[in-house]
């Protein structure tokens, strides 16, 4: 925020970035190779939906555009306890471009519909044989990502989650700042 | 196309420049008497009050500024709460930090039923974000978002800075009054020590016109600094709605917490006046005569809901 904004109290909205999205494919194939970790084929968008009409009719538009097409994965609409909405992707564990091309299809409508600073998160889940869950986070406000590695009664695998910063960091721009890797408990694709 | 929904108010940007620069003219206008009152009577030793006013002024102003985080935890008993300790205000503000890209400030809770939060620190390093045990109590969820998305918007807004620094005509206004009262009173009384000062005899009347320029300059910069500090309320319930898409959970939990804030018994209300300025919703009887809203800090609880209803009427246009 400039001075300007401080001296007059207002807040520009901050627009998502959604173009980094794609480097997620590459950063799985170098997950997949090091740590056995492998895609699950699950992907979400978090946003928080804004009141009023036309949000809804955005969210059924987007709705309507994932469930058409010849190969169309099927789509799951949730909630979170924070009231939070999760649009869920699902795909073969192999098609991990057609996820994100699904995921960006989302965010493109919200960002069309005017309603690009709704955008919190994308999530795409990785598991390995052995049960370790990895989901990385993609921070559209910062334009980066960051793993989260949820145990079970909400704790987290810290040591698995700096593994795999090591690995993409590659790959991937990743949050330098740590406390900014918040938890997304409960989320779904996890 | 792209289009924005969330256009901002210039409306209110253009009032709040404007009283902040009658503000900075009223400083201005307080300096240049002084000195002139000074310069006019050649009352130099006059200016030794002047000269300890201003510095105890910019001292408290600096001091308030630099300790308010820890001043205002510790007089409003707040706690400052781990992730494991509350996990869901914690996820709420995760969330809302990551929404508005802004670093998360710390959290604390104060153990007090009367339903309120604020948000304190300089910076955003240094915010922290206090809700009242009373105030999770009363609001669900959504409405608790609501009231931290405003906080929030406050921090982002530094909101601290800005009302500190804003006080700082009043402060010193103030103070001079004081300074100046207490000199006439004694200066008055005869002054033993100072026998052969010539300007022992113009002290009395000098002092007087300096008492006179502060009061008046007090009062104005108050009800500046009160305007204001409304105009800054709005802003942040206005920046907060925007944030989280809903300005009707926030016009609800405002209804919730102002209808509880008038069953209050009063003794706690005197507690917590001096924190008034940086509260969600003020703590003081819902008196709606024109004279008490010139001396709110927060605006009438008509102007917010209509204002939220506005920017819920932009989200949903087509």
């Amino acid at each position: 925020m400039g001075f300007l904004d401080t001296l007059l109290g207002r807040t520009k909205p901050v627009q998502p970035n959604l173009d980094a999205l794609f480097e997620l494919p590459t950063a799985a194939v170098t997950l997949q190779a090091a740590m056995g970790l492998a895609p699950t084929g699950t992907g979400s968008v978090c946003f928080r939906p804004a009141e009023g009409r036309a949000f809804a009719d955005i969210e059924s538009d987007v709705r309507a555009l994932l469930a058409m097409g010849a190969d169309a994965a099927p789509v799951d609409v949730t909630s979170d306890s924070y009231g939070w909405t999760w649009l869920v992707s699902h795909h073969t564990s192999e098609d991990v471009e057609g996820l994100v091309t699904d995921l960006h299809a989302v965010n493109t409508s919200l960002v069309e519909g005017g309603f690009g600073p709704q955008l919190l998160c994308t999530l795409v889940g990785f598991a390995d044989d052995r049960g370790r869950k990895v989901g990385i986070v993609y921070l559209y406000k910062q334009g980066t990502f960051y793993p989260f590695a949820p145990l079970p009664g909400e704790r987290r695998d810290n040591a698995l989650e700096l593994e795999v910063r090591g690995q993409v960091g590659a790959d991937l721009k990743v949050e330098p700042d740590l406390s900014r890797w918040f938890p997304v408990w409960g989320a779904p694709g996890l | 196309m792209v289009r924005t929904r969330y256009a901002p108010d210039r409306g209110l940007q253009a009032r709040m420049g404007l009283t902040m620069f009658v503000l900075g003219l009223v400083f201005v206008a307080f300096v240049t008497a002084l000195v002139f009152v000074l310069l006019a009577t050649k009352a130099v030793s006059s200016g030794g009050i002047i000269f300890f006013a201003v510095l105890l002024g910019a001292g408290l102003t600096f001091g308030s500024l630099f300790w308010s985080d820890k001043v205002a935890l510790r007089t409003s008993g707040a706690r400052e709460v781990t992730p494991a300790e509350a996990p869901q205000l914690h996820g709420i503000v995760d969330r809302l930090c990551a929404l508005a890209n802004m670093p998360k400030p710390r959290v604390a809770i104060a153990r007090t039923s009367m339903p309120n939060a604020f948000a304190t620190g300089r910076n955003s390093k240094n915010a922290v974000l206090v809700v009242t045990t009373g105030l999770m109590d009363r609001l669900d969820d959504k409405e608790l978002e609501g009231v931290l998305s405003h906080e929030l918007s406050h921090v982002a807004h530094k909101d601290v800075v800005v009302m500190t620094i804003a006080s700082f005509v009043g402060i010193l206004a103030g103070l001079l009054v004081r300074f100046a009262f207490y000199g006439e009173l004694f200066g008055g009384g005869g002054r033993g020590r100072g026998g052969g000062n010539n300007n022992n005899g113009g002290a009395l009347p000098i002092l007087l016109i300096v008492m006179a320029v502060g009061i008046v300059t007090y009062a104005i910069s108050f009800l500046l600094i009160r305007l204001l500090s409304r105009y800054r309320e709005l802003a942040a319930d206005r920046a907060g709605a925007m944030l989280t898409g809903q300005p009707s959970a926030l016009a609800s939990a405002l209804t919730k917490v102002s209808g509880a804030m008038a069953r209050i018994p009063t003794k706690d209300l005197r507690d917590a006046q001096p924190l008034n300025a940086f509260y969600f919703a003020p703590a003081l009887r819902a008196d709606t005569t024109s004279l008490a809203t010139i001396f709110s800090t927060h605006p009438s609880l008509e102007r917010r809901l209509q204002q939220l209803s506005e920017i819920s009427a932009q989200l949903g246009k087509q």
